[in-house]
């Protein structure tokens, strides 16, 4: 029996398995259509609920864009963080600072100088760019030093520096000061407004843009004309913007996963020593994989907290670092897939579901007033009115839809910690080890010999 | 040890290791600069005795509650081998609980059940009225400080039984992700039960305000309780710990616990005294802060726990005599340091004292004294 025949045997696939074997080719299909059709699902469970209790259109098609609009923003951030984590196994938790330096360099560097936090007056396009050169630059002061540490300790580190961010960009020391004779700020607590936020400029950019505009209009026609308010459709606007940027970031990752510079990374996760007993400075590779996913980090601020025209520096609390690892764990770490599917788990199924079943709740009525205090609730309990508990409970969703995260997260941990879609089968080799076909023989005998290049 | 040994070992220290050596020498350097500095405030009159007293003192009340909150954080780390990013939520979880049970003792009868257990989240019943002090109602608090250790150990207990027991093979990082989760259960059952607005438990108590040489000192006598508190919990788990076969078995554990079961420990029932002398401290630690505070809110033991976190790393993880040291360390360097930099960035001065430490010397400053 050939080693094939036994491998064969051993997976249960057939010699007929079309599979060659060259990661994420095989899946790409699979992996678009798990995501699509999640997306698809969440769509027609909001649109069912929405329709059977009576919620009018606008309000539907808002939370459609609303989920959207976060399942999107927690994709990026998601996939920069599962290059940290699911690929090269740095245990960051000081995400919201990262996104916090990109937002508020780009908010500072394009804020009017005559605004009342000053800034730089840049063009949008360099206020990114700016943003995310500055993550890129924070992250490498920590990862200069921290890459060495244990995974908890680095972990500590992580969540501290992001908490000395934060606590910066609160002091009143640096609510204006002055930098080469240029007045510039923060805002301090009362934070700093971004004038030229994303999503206003880019709809603006592709309502201008012939041909673009046509299509824009008759999609706006058509919902207006279902009774839709033109803010929801800006938000649908940039909300498919958005999607486009997943897209790009979710192709340049899986690129980066695997180029041979990503195969490192992997092996790094795996295993740092035997990485660095082949040759490879791993303290390098750890570093350039830290300031990536840092300055993806950044951009992915921008777009999210960037386009609510305003920040300050409690939008960047640890818990925004928390919900992206619950995402990703959700998901999977280790498969860029999996980090989208997270993100829409956890926001369309436990962020945004449980806020629209309330508001709904309370839109359509027929339940109590809720009582002012839990003790008043479980006393309406013992009054044989349990309706009042649950008026309660819809007017306090906050924190009982965090308690649900928890919960699932703790469930997760215990069975099955690789997530819905991690570890699965990933070809380390560079060459299909399924019987290639004649046309992919040539394609990975160029991926061979880029791998045996010196890194 | 003679000089020559003291010698060499230096040496030894700067051939070997001149990074660390020449941090260390800066360090010592800015320790002194800063002590020149305030020298130099102290002798100009741009700072008063009192002040620098009246600082070191609100530092050493602090200290006292991160150290003691930072003991059972430390065991757990180093016995169950995991950072437990629940411990902040199990202070709060005990301040809320004992601070209940105190207003329900001490308004027994003239207020109604459910108000005084809101902690008077209705508007209904406020602190004053119940007289919540320590000269107002001394045996309610007594009972409600009982009841904070209680409520916190067996949330403790409660939640290794549901979330931790079965993940006991599991490695650091899974068990660290699952104590996020906890948290956030725990935090936000607390904000469902109690909301998010800060409320004011305690009665005001007054203090002594001592004269010694023109200058006029105030100690609280709620932060006098919480020293004594404080101190006597610290020699009680020291004595614990010293004298038991409990706390044999817990070093023995956190220095090898595969090696522990063989040799007979039951390793079990140690985690669950680990969780137990753990959890019941950070009750009490939570309780007392809040006693010391005056006010209460959801968040309080969150926002405390990364400088528990400093205090333990720079003491050195498992080690409880370190805890505290680092706790006095830390809750110092919080309060002091307003004396040199601006009042927004004393936090990210005690981070920053921390992320240096687990830069230059992970195992912390009583390195290798493990859980004693």
């Amino acid at each position: 029996m050939s080693v094939r025949d036994y491998l064969d045997r051993l997976t249960g696939t057939g010699r007929a398995d079309t599979d060659a074997g060259a990661p994420g080719d095989g899946a790409a299909g699979t992996d678009l259509g798990i995501v699509v059709g999640l997306m698809l699902a969440v769509y027609v469970v909001f649109v069912a609920i929405g329709v059977v209790l009576g919620y009018d259109t606008n309000g539907i098609v808002n939370a459609l864009s609303q989920v959207t609009f976060l399942t999107a923003v927690y994709a990026l951030v998601v996939l920069a963080l599962n290059l940290h984590w699911g690929y090269t196994g740095l245990f960051n938790i000081g995400v919201a600072g990262f996104m916090a330096v990109g937002t508020y360099t780009m908010a500072m560097a394009t804020a009017a100088p005559d605004a009342r936090v000053p800034g730089l007056g840049l063009p949008i396009w360099a206020g990114i760019a700016l943003g995310m050169a500055a993550a890129a630059v924070i992250g490498l002061v920590a990862a200069l030093p921290a890459l060495r540490l244990r995974a908890d300790y680095l972990a500590i580190v992580t969540i501290a520096l992001a908490e000395i961010i934060r606590l910066t960009y609160l002091s009143s020391a640096v609510q204006t000061f002055t930098v080469f004779g240029t007045q510039l700020g923060t805002g301090g607590g009362s934070g700093i407004g971004i004038e030229a936020d994303p999503d206003t400029v880019v709809v603006e950019f592709l309502a201008s843009v012939p041909g673009l505009n046509v299509l824009f209009d008759a999609f706006g026609s058509v919902l207006s004309g279902m009774g839709v308010q033109q803010s929801v459709i800006n938000n649908w606007y940039y909300a498919f913007v958005l999607l486009v940027v997943v897209v790009a970031y979710y192709w340049l990752l899986q690129r980066i996963g695997h180029s041979p510079f990503g195969r490192v990374l992997k092996s790094i996760r795996e295993d740092e020593d035997v990485a660095r007993a082949l040759g490879k400075n791993t303290r390098l590779f750890k570093i350039k994989s830290f300031m990536v996913g840092c300055s993806l980090m950044g951009l992915a601020g921008i777009l999210w907290f960037g386009s609510y025209g305003f920040i300050n520096p409690n939008t960047f609390l640890p818990q925004v670092t928390f919900f992206v690892w619950i995402a990703l764990i959700i998901g999977g770490a280790g498969s860029n897939t999996g980090g989208v599917v997270g993100a829409a788990m956890f926001a369309a199924v436990l962020f945004e579901l449980p806020r629209y079943l309330a508001s709904i709740a309370g839109d359509t009525g027929g339940l109590p007033s809720a009582p002012p205090t839990f003790a008043r609730a479980v006393g309406a309990l013992f009054d044989l009115e349990p309706l009042a508990f649950v008026a309660y409970g819809i007017d306090n969703i906050g924190p009982l839809r965090l308690v649900l995260v928890g919960v699932v997260l703790i469930v997760l941990m215990q069975r099955r910690p690789e997530g819905l879609l991690g570890h699965r089968k990933e070809t380390a080799a560079s060459i299909g080890l399924s019987r290639p076909n004649r046309s992919r023989e040539t394609t990975d005998a160029t991926a061979a010999t880029d791998g045996g290049e010196e890194q | 040890m003679g000089i020559a040994d003291n010698y060499s070992r230096g040496r030894r220290l700067l051939v070997e290791r001149p990074g660390q050596a020449l941090a260390a020498v800066v360090g010592v350097l800015l320790v002194l600069a800063l002590f020149a500095d305030l020298a130099a405030k102290l002798g100009s009159g741009a700072l008063g005795v009192g002040d620098v007293v009246l600082l070191a003192w609100r530092g050493v009340v602090n200290g006292l509650v991160i150290g003691l909150a930072g003991v059972g954080l430390s065991m757990t780390y180093s016995i169950l081998n995991f950072a437990n990013f629940a411990h902040g939520d199990y202070i709060t979880g005990g301040a809320f609980v004992g601070w209940a049970v105190a207003w329900l003792v001490a308004g027994l009868g003239e207020y109604d059940i459910g108000s005084l257990l809101s902690l008077g989240l209705g508007a209904d019943v406020y602190a004053p009225q119940l007289g919540t002090s320590i000269f107002g109602a001394p045996l309610a608090l007594l009972l409600g400080l009982v009841a904070a250790g209680v409520g916190a150990i067996a949330i403790a207990l409660l939640i290794d039984k549901l979330v931790y027991e079965p993940m006991r093979g599991q490695d650091g990082i899974a068990l660290l992700i699952a104590s996020i989760g906890v948290a956030f259960i725990l935090r936000y059952l607390i904000v469902f039960v109690w909301g998010t607005s800060v409320t004011s438990v305690a009665d005001e108590a007054g203090g002594l305000r001592p004269t010694v040489g023109g200058v006029t000192f105030s100690f609280g006598y709620h932060e006098l309780t919480l020293v004594v508190c404080a101190v006597v919990l610290m020699v009680g788990v020291h004595v614990l710990l010293q004298r038991t076969k409990l706390g044999k078995a817990m070093r023995a554990m956190s220095d090898n616990q595969d090696l522990a079961r063989v040799t007979g420990i039951p390793t079990e029932r140690v985690i669950k005294w680990t969780w137990i002398i753990g959890a019941g401290l950070a009750g009490v630690a939570g309780y007392l802060l809040i006693l010391e505070a005056g006010t209460i809110a959801y968040s309080r033991g969150w926002i405390l726990l990364l400088l528990i976190f400093a205090a333990v790393i720079l003491g050195g993880i498992g080690s409880v005599y370190g805890a505290i040291f680092g706790g006095l360390v830390i809750g110092l360097a919080d309060s002091m340091s307003i004396i040199w930099i601006p009042s927004d960035f004393t936090k990210a001065a005690a981070f920053a004292l921390m992320i240096l430490i687990l830069l230059f010397r992970p195992s912390g400053l009583f390195a290798g004294r493990t859980t004693a």
